[in-house]
């Protein structure tokens, strides 16, 4: 089978050689100048662009997510990296507003994986008042006696209890700050699924939270588990204390005969 | 829920009339020592306990089950050592009675459809369900459609592949094919709705009848039964075939890195662990070597694979950046399909050739098809974006079928009025 694995020689029929390129076509090539919009590079930049902007602007009733790149532009900065800019509109999937937003972003190089360092302006997403659901909402599991524990958010039909949604949300929100942190030129992060999100007693005003999520990076097809603990109160947003990568799962891998 | 009394019921096969399900919340580390001694092998074979949920810091609950004769005994123990503790579940098999009475009536609610008309469209079926349906809708229209057994996946199911057709012999036809990728759920789901639509729409239909008076369609809905069954038993997000890789624990192979087209290169894996696993040679998998023997011995003219998600609709090629031959004529008719499929909700696509618009990919099927001279080589993406991403609300699916059918009819009604 080490034959397949030769670069030299693509297996076509013969009668197509004069259709398929002959060349190795490793692709390491980056675009630079003028990105097209419609493009994997802009549109795995906006991504991050998009994780930035949950760090920063997510509440459980504010998610935001990519609705277009307008324009994108890239460039190779020394030996260090790589700079974007873009110009994109974001929508924010409760109150359903769009917005433009202009976004700068660097991409590290380096022998040490480093994360992209994000630079947007997207105020205009703040003024979307959130403020009373989410007073109500932390009210609510601040004062109760038994803490909240949910999984599989959404279950596989896609099927999200009304009153877990803001859980669901917390859980994409916390997640932002791994997609981001994780987020290269050569990954497009989304989560595919909270597994599991347990709340946690505390003794501060902050309300805390153990959390199982599954993310889906888009260019390995790969789905990565990590554990998160993190805090949330309306004042302080999203706190990310503690992450970690659980092992890839390959025992759900094997085959039926073996367990 | 579901799970846990399956798996309970099958290790232990007996009553857990009164058990009791525990949870202790370390409040400090002498509270985690003690938590952690109590777990420790023998003392906690001797109290019987059931780890539901384990030990990881303070502040995180420890929830442990109890069987009845030993509940005394643990509380006490609990109580002696100043381990604070709650009854989260007070009778286990009362919850579990409750569960099952759900089940049953969730069951008893929704029988078996005996006519495709009264196939809920709006919800994700297993796959015996799916298949039943191809029977019913071969059997309500045996003028029209007909099943084909193409083959059998690795673990013995049948590949089924519905055609359309008035008539003729060996006529121009349209490939399509969902599920490849056993976890985009929605693409399965919207093969099945095509299936119905094909039918509902003949006759009175004009485009729809004037390509299936000169053309057939091949419809396979579930292209990877193995890997469906599996998302369905064990694992939602599986995607690939379900072979197992001899020397190695992992399973399967990505049956869109398994084609003839540039196989192995770039954009594939061969690590048997990866998701983009290409297998050890072109076709290894049955479930790509029955679709390129039918292929090869009928007379198509398009081939659609339909995957999910990211919403873009895409021609070749994924494992080379030189453009194909047909470059701007696939270009203008993608523009196109897109835009008609805009028209009934607004969903936005992006199009493009595979390697520009998503990654590059080899061994992909679309990329062996037009290679095998067939022009109308035409990959999708459905929804969403990312936001529920494979697990998309049942509710979506109607709406993704229905606007993803406009841009399949653009596709097809350029196919028959362009003859090659």
């Amino acid at each position: 089978h080490s034959s397949y694995r030769q670069d030299t020689t693509p297996l076509f029929d013969t009668s197509q050689l004069s259709i398929a390129s002959p060349c190795t076509e490793t692709f390491n090539v980056m675009a630079t100048g003028e990105l097209n919009p419609n493009h994997y590079p802009a549109r795995r930049a906006a991504q991050v662009v998009q994780h930035y902007l949950n760090t920063r602007y997510g509440s459980p009733f504010r998610l935001i997510g990519v609705q277009k790149v307008h324009s994108a532009n890239a460039e190779d900065v020394a030996d260090s990296g790589r700079k974007y800019q873009l110009e994109l509109s974001v929508k924010e999937t409760i109150s359903n507003t769009t917005e433009n937003c202009s976004a700068e972003l660097f991409f590290p190089r380096g022998v040490e994986q480093h994360s992209p360092k994000v630079q947007a302006s997207c105020e205009a997403l703040l003024k979307i008042d959130t403020k009373a659901q989410e007073e109500a909402l932390y009210q609510e599991y601040k004062r109760n006696q038994s803490l909240v524990s949910a999984q599989n958010l959404p279950d596989s039909h896609g099927r999200i209890a009304p009153d877990m949604e803001p859980f669901w949300q917390l859980g994409i929100l916390a997640s932002s700050f791994i997609m981001l942190n994780e987020s290269n030129e050569n990954t497009l992060y989304n989560v595919a699924q909270v597994a599991n999100i347990t709340q946690l007693a505390t003794e501060d005003d902050q309300l805390k939270f153990d959390c199982h999520t599954l993310l889906h990076d888009m260019v390995s097809q790969e789905i990565i588990h990590w554990k998160l603990l993190f805090t949330w109160s309306p004042p302080e947003g999203v706190k990310v204390l503690q992450m970690e990568k659980l092992p890839h799962r390959h025992e759900q891998e094997e085959p039926p005969n073996t367990n | 829920m579901l799970e846990l009394r399956q798996k309970l019921v099958k290790e232990c096969g007996f009553s857990f009339c009164r058990h009791q399900v525990l949870r202790l919340v370390p409040k400090n580390d002498t509270h985690l020592s003690l938590i952690k001694e109590l777990l420790v092998n023998n003392i906690c074979l001797f109290f019987q306990l059931d780890i539901w949920r384990g030990v990881t810091d303070v502040g995180s609950p420890v929830d442990i089950r109890v069987p009845v004769h030993k509940i005394k005994l643990v509380k006490r123990y609990l109580e002696t050592k100043n381990i604070k503790f709650s009854t989260m579940i007070k009778d286990l098999q009362v919850l579990l009675d409750k569960e099952q009475k759900v089940m049953e009536s969730a069951a008893a609610r929704v029988p078996d459809p005996k006519h495709t008309d009264n196939f809920d469209f709006s919800r994700y079926h297993t796959l015996s369900e799916i298949y039943s349906f191809q029977d019913m809708l071969v059997a309500e229209n045996p003028n029209l459609v007909s099943k084909i057994v193409i083959g059998r996946s690795y673990e013995g199911r049948t590949l089924n592949v519905l055609k359309f057709s008035t008539g003729g012999t060996n006529r121009p036809a349209i490939w399509i094919d969902t599920g490849i990728h056993s976890r985009e759920w929605v693409t399965q789901a919207s093969g099945t709705w095509f299936a119905k639509k094909i039918v509902t729409g003949f006759r009175g239909d004009r485009a729809l009848t004037a390509i299936l008076n000169q053309m057939d369609i091949f419809l396979e809905i579930v292209t990877n039964p193995d890997g469906y069954a599996y998302t369905h038993t064990t694992n939602r997000l599986w995607r690939k075939t379900r072979k197992p890789n001899p020397g190695s624990r992992c399973v399967g192979v990505d049956p869109n890195r398994n084609w003839n087209a540039r196989f192995g290169g770039p954009g594939s894996s061969s690590d048997p662990c990866s998701q983009t696993y290409s297998g050890t040679r072109p076709e290894s998998e049955s479930e790509v070597k029955s679709i390129v023997d039918f292929v090869n011995s009928h007379n198509i003219k398009a081939f659609i694979s339909i995957h999910s998600y990211s919403q873009l609709l895409m021609y070749p090629y994924g494992y080379t950046s030189t453009p194909i031959k047909d470059q701007t004529e696939l270009d203008n008719l993608a523009r196109q399909a897109i835009t008609d499929l805009a028209s009934l909700y607004g969903t936005r696509y992006r199009f493009g050739s595979i390697i520009k618009t998503i990654y590059q990919a080899s061994g992909g099927s679309i990329d062996w098809a037009y290679n095998k001279g067939i022009k109308y080589s035409y990959t999708f993406e459905l929804r969403d974006t990312g936001r529920y991403g494979f697990i998309l609300p049942a509710n979506q699916i109607i709406p993704t079928a229905e606007e993803t059918w406009l841009a399949l009819m653009t596709i097809m009604d350029y196919t028959l009025k362009n003859p090659y």
